[in-house]
């Protein structure tokens, strides 16, 4: 019973370090960045993993967070100096390095511990057995520790930089005009996004992260017209997809990690339909009562 | 009629992809004016202003706002953007986007606080908005965006404004309150600079105005810039040979 | 033993190579849309299909569970535009929202069969990870025709696709049924999607459809041949990959696959004529060095005006023109190789021949008319267009130079009452 608990903890922290985040991808339509470098963190890690020769999270995040700079930049430096259209740049960028780190899983299985179905969709039933041990102490499941370090750090973030990321996604010459860097920002936004993606992927897998930094970000965009708010329901539909993910994962006795991405695919799709301003149904009575 | 220059721009030349925009502009915008910069389509109206505002890079030149470079004055520059320059889906409302304008005003970490706030609402019931505070914005009216950007230059309390096109496809009602809210600010010393395109109301709205296709044609008190000579060179004068020697540069 | 291993390469070689071929050909129409990332959406929402599939039919026959990938393949993209067009979330946001649900609900459908009590339920996950080397005889005729079906629709539909990447909005008012156009491009990028997987897996999948695209456009500003191009690359991929993991049998096919066109691309990327970093790199450089040596005709020229009895120095030019001596040297070696200029009778002393004359006054007219220009149309002083002028003598042509001349009349003196010189041919009227 306290297995499913911390299962479904992981879920939520998780959940709600993406949405957390997801929604300024969203808003500034730079989701794409955040599914690749939520992939091209692989090499990172598996480097990670070589070096120290152990799964120490430390140089795991070191390693996976450059890697997520390398990406932003990459995508940046192909899109301007080498006059790639940004779409294509993504796309480029983060397959390779993809393709790079599944080489070097392979080329090295002996030494790591590590493969790609435990990328792609994570390990999140084993969660509670891998615990922290601290002077001997059981201080409960590691991944609670990393991903609730996590959230806090991407929570200071958000709150120390509200206005700015605020100012720098509405309206990015007047933040210029104000002397506030909007390269600086995305870049800031880019590496918390990378470190949350490390911190997620060893128990929930870079499906989920993709799925959870987008899914309920989208989902709250379309129910509220308060910055703050959607930024709140983000969290909180990220965390309802975790729990009710989990259930529909021990029903069917399938992936949680699959079944909380479902789920937060449903809430999206509710919101779609029946978000009350700008949801599909409501609009299209609307119409039909002014008709 | 102050003589001092709130934005002294000397042999400016602005170049996208290392076509000039903007050829060798020198200009003094003086303080406590109701400027216009009027050109044609393409004239590099809006360069010149986003490149006082030091948001393009500049080829050659300078820029001195009241006496000083940008990076010292930033802070008494108001800036009101193009209406299409942002996405009004954002979830965000009236009061709010307003609110940014005081962005400025405090360092990083610091929130807008209570006094903030009340300035915000006093702007935007400057400009009538008041009872849309609550709004979100992509409800708005064309001319209700607009007023509101012109809200948020009002908090950041600046000196010298630049207004890029705020006329542009807003209704006649905005249009007036906003060159009512124009010429107050004038009264109050303050130097505003705008760019706009209608000949028609210019040389109503403005008592000063710079003539601008690709090169500053003139500048000077209306009445004696607003030549019938002046307004030749601007829009149908001998341009495509600056055009062409652009295109060459180009390449 | 070693011949069964060879026959085997060769199924995974031509197996490989056709779908290189054809993904890259229909890469570039989604690339010329700016819509690349829709690959990659299509890729991960073909795996609950193919989970529906043999679910449905528990069979694990290739077409069946290919029929499964192309319908949930076609209601994604269906989903994905339903989002765009119905909402105010952005196709960025809807393309990523759509790629991982979809693929959440595989995964959770996958690990489902994976623990239902049918056994032989293995082998689903190949479409996963992707298992060139598994390519049999069978796989083949797939590939085949699936090749086959591409060039033939892009050959048929050529113009049509043409406009529709170019634009859009115009192809719909000249008749051209814009959105069944796309349903047909999608159905393809679905086809190839789907047989894909098994070669290189959902996640390198979009690397297939993107990167060949990118690296043909540099080459090339003409459609037919950018597609040919991205066929060949992506071809030539898909073998290198196919062959690098024969010569290591435990290295996967995909990602080497991706490593190869990678590698293309970025050799295209630098080193393509015109487009390529490296041209422009080099025409800047060759741009500036031109620049110089016109310089230092021009410089001749002046020294040479100023004091006419006297012969120029390396020295003098070197300090007229705040170069290194060595660099001064080098430039007026090149300009005497060209015939430009000519050693004088005493070391050091530099003097023009006829053709350098009639280049460098070609250079100070250039500049002098163009200082009268600034000073009279652009109103500046005279002060200030001396260094504008310096830059825009390097670039004027000679239209536009006689344009300048016919708008100013020919004037006779710069502002600085220097005069300006006019060749025999073309002087004053």
């Amino acid at each position: 019973m306290t297995a499913s608990l911390w299962i479904i903890a992981t879920g939520i922290l998780a959940a709600a370090a993406c949405g957390l985040l997801g929604s300024f991808l969203v808003l500034r339509k730079t989701s794409m960045l955040g599914d690749a470098i939520s992939h091209a963190v692989l090499p990172g890690i598996a480097l990670a993993f070589l070096i120290s020769g152990s799964r120490n999270p430390i140089p795991m995040l070191i390693g996976a967070g450059a890697l997520g700079l390398i990406t932003a930049f990459c995508t940046e430096t192909l899109h301007r100096v080498g006059r790639l259209q940004q779409d294509a740049s993504i796309g480029v960028t983060f397959t390779w390095l993809f393709a790079l780190g599944v080489i070097l899983i392979s080329m090295y299985a002996g030494q790591v511990d590590l493969d790609q179905e435990c990328v792609l969709y994570g390990e999140i039933a084993y969660v509670p057995w891998d615990v922290w041990l601290w002077n001997g102490l059981d201080m409960g499941p590691r991944a609670i520790w990393v991903l609730g370090a996590t959230f806090l750090i991407d929570l200071v973030f958000v709150l120390t930089c509200y206005k700015e990321l605020k100012l720098t996604t509405f309206d990015p010459q007047l933040a210029e005009s104000l002397g506030i860097s909007t390269r600086l920002f995305h870049y800031l936004l880019m590496a918390a996004v990378s470190l949350t993606t490390v911190a997620a992927f060893e128990s929930v897998g870079a499906i989920l992260v993709v799925a959870m930094l987008i899914a309920p970000a989208a989902a709250a965009y379309l129910l509220t017209d308060r910055l703050s708010r959607m930024l709140v329901l983000a969290m909180i539909i990220g965390a309802a997809s975790a729990v009710t993910g989990y259930l529909l994962a021990s029903w069917l006795d399938a992936s949680i990690a699959g079944a909380m991405a479902t789920m937060s695919g449903i809430f999206f799709a509710l919101s779609f339909f029946l978000a009350p301003r700008h949801g599909l149904l409501p609009k299209h009575f609307a119409r039909l009562s002014t008709k | 009629m102050t003589t001092e220059a709130a934005i002294a721009v000397r042999d400016l030349t602005v170049a996208y992809h290392r076509r000039p925009v903007l050829w060798d502009v020198s200009s003094n915008f003086p303080a406590g004016h109701l400027i216009g910069i009027i050109g044609p389509n393409g004239a590099g109206k809006s360069t010149l202003i986003k490149a006082i505002m030091g948001l393009v890079p500049v080829a050659s030149g300078e820029v001195r706002i009241l006496g000083d470079t940008l990076k010292r004055q930033r802070h008494l520059l108001g800036y009101v953007p193009q209406r299409s320059s942002v996405d009004w889906d954002f979830p965000t409302n009236a009061l709010d986007v307003v609110l940014m304008g005081r962005y400025g005003k405090f360092p990083l970490f610091r929130r807008p606080g209570k006094k903030d706030r009340a300035i915000a609402m006093e702007c935007l019931e400057k400009l009538g908005m008041s009872s849309y505070a609550d709004r979100q914005i992509s409800q708005l009216s064309g001319g209700q965006q607009q007023r509101v950007f012109l809200a948020r230059a009002l908090a950041q309390d600046a000196e010298v404004y630049l207004m890029d096109e705020p006329f542009a496809g807003v209704d006649a009602a905005t249009e007036q309150a906003i060159i009512v809210l124009l010429r107050e600010l004038r009264e109050k010393g303050k130097t505003v600079i705008v760019v706009h395109h209608d000949l028609q109301t210019a040389a109503d709205y403005f008592d000063w105005v710079a003539l601008l296709n690709l090169r500053i044609i003139a500048c000077g008190p209306i009445d004696q810039t607003f030549t019938a000579e002046n307004l030749r060179a601007t829009y149908g004068g001998r341009l495509n040979l600056l055009t062409a020697i652009g295109e060459e540069l180009s390449k | 033993m070693m011949l069964w291993a060879n026959t085997n390469l060769h199924f995974v070689l031509v197996g490989t190579t056709l779908f290189g071929f054809s993904a890259g050909v229909l890469g570039c129409f989604a690339f010329l849309r700016k819509r690349s990332l829709i690959g990659d959406a299509l890729a991960h929402a073909a795996l609950p299909g193919v989970c529906i599939a043999y679910l449905l039919t528990g069979t694990k026959v290739q077409g069946v569970l290919i029929l499964g990938a192309l319908g949930s393949g076609l209601i994604a993209s269906y989903i994905l535009n339903a989002i765009v067009r119905h909402s105010r979330i952005k196709e960025d946001a809807a393309i990523g929202l759509v790629l991982s649900v979809f693929f959440g609900i595989g995964i959770m459908l996958l690990t489902h069969i994976q623990h239902l009590p049918m056994g032989n339920q293995s082998g689903l996950d190949k479409f996963l990870f992707g298992q060139a080397a598994s390519l049999i005889g069978k796989d083949l005729y797939l590939f085949g025709g699936l090749a086959a079906a591409v060039i033939t629709v892009t050959f048929l539909a050529y113009k049509e696709f043409k406009v529709i990447a170019f634009d859009p909005g115009y192809a719909e008012t000249i008749g051209i049924p814009v959105r069944r156009m796309d349903v047909l491009l999608t159905l393809l990028i679905v086809t190839v999607v789907t047989a894909g997987l098994q070669a290189v897996g959902v996640v390198l999948m979009a690397a297939m459809l993107i990167t060949p695209a990118a690296a043909a456009r540099q080459w090339t500003n003409q459609l037919w041949r950018m597609l040919l191009l991205a066929g060949i690359f992506g071809a030539v991929a898909g073998s290198a990959g196919a062959i690098a993991s024969a010569v290591a049998p435990r290295m996967p096919t995909g990602p080497w696959i991706v490593m190869a066109i990678t590698a293309i691309f970025v050799v295209s990327i630098v080193f393509a004529p015109q487009r390529g970093i490296l041209a422009r790199v080099l025409r800047q450089f060759r741009n500036a060095t031109r620049i110089q040596q016109e310089n230092v005709l021009k410089t001749l020229y002046r020294l040479m005006e100023d004091a006419p009895q006297s012969t120029p120095t390396v020295d003098m030019v070197r300090r007229y023109r705040h170069l290194s001596i060595r660099r001064t040297l080098h430039l007026l070696k090149r300009l005497q190789r060209m015939g430009f200029v000519s050693e004088g009778t005493r070391p050091e002393e530099w003097l023009l021949t006829a053709d350098g004359r009639t280049r460098a006054e070609a250079l100070v007219r250039r500049h002098r008319l163009w200082e009268v220009y600034l000073t009279q149309y652009l109103q500046l002083g005279k002060g200030h267009v001396h260094a504008d002028a310096e830059e825009i003598e390097h670039v004027l042509t000679p239209e536009l130079e006689q344009e300048l001349e016919a708008l100013l009349g020919y004037p006779v003196q710069d502002p600085h009452a220097r005069p300006i010189p006019y060749s025999r041919d073309g002087g004053p009227k």
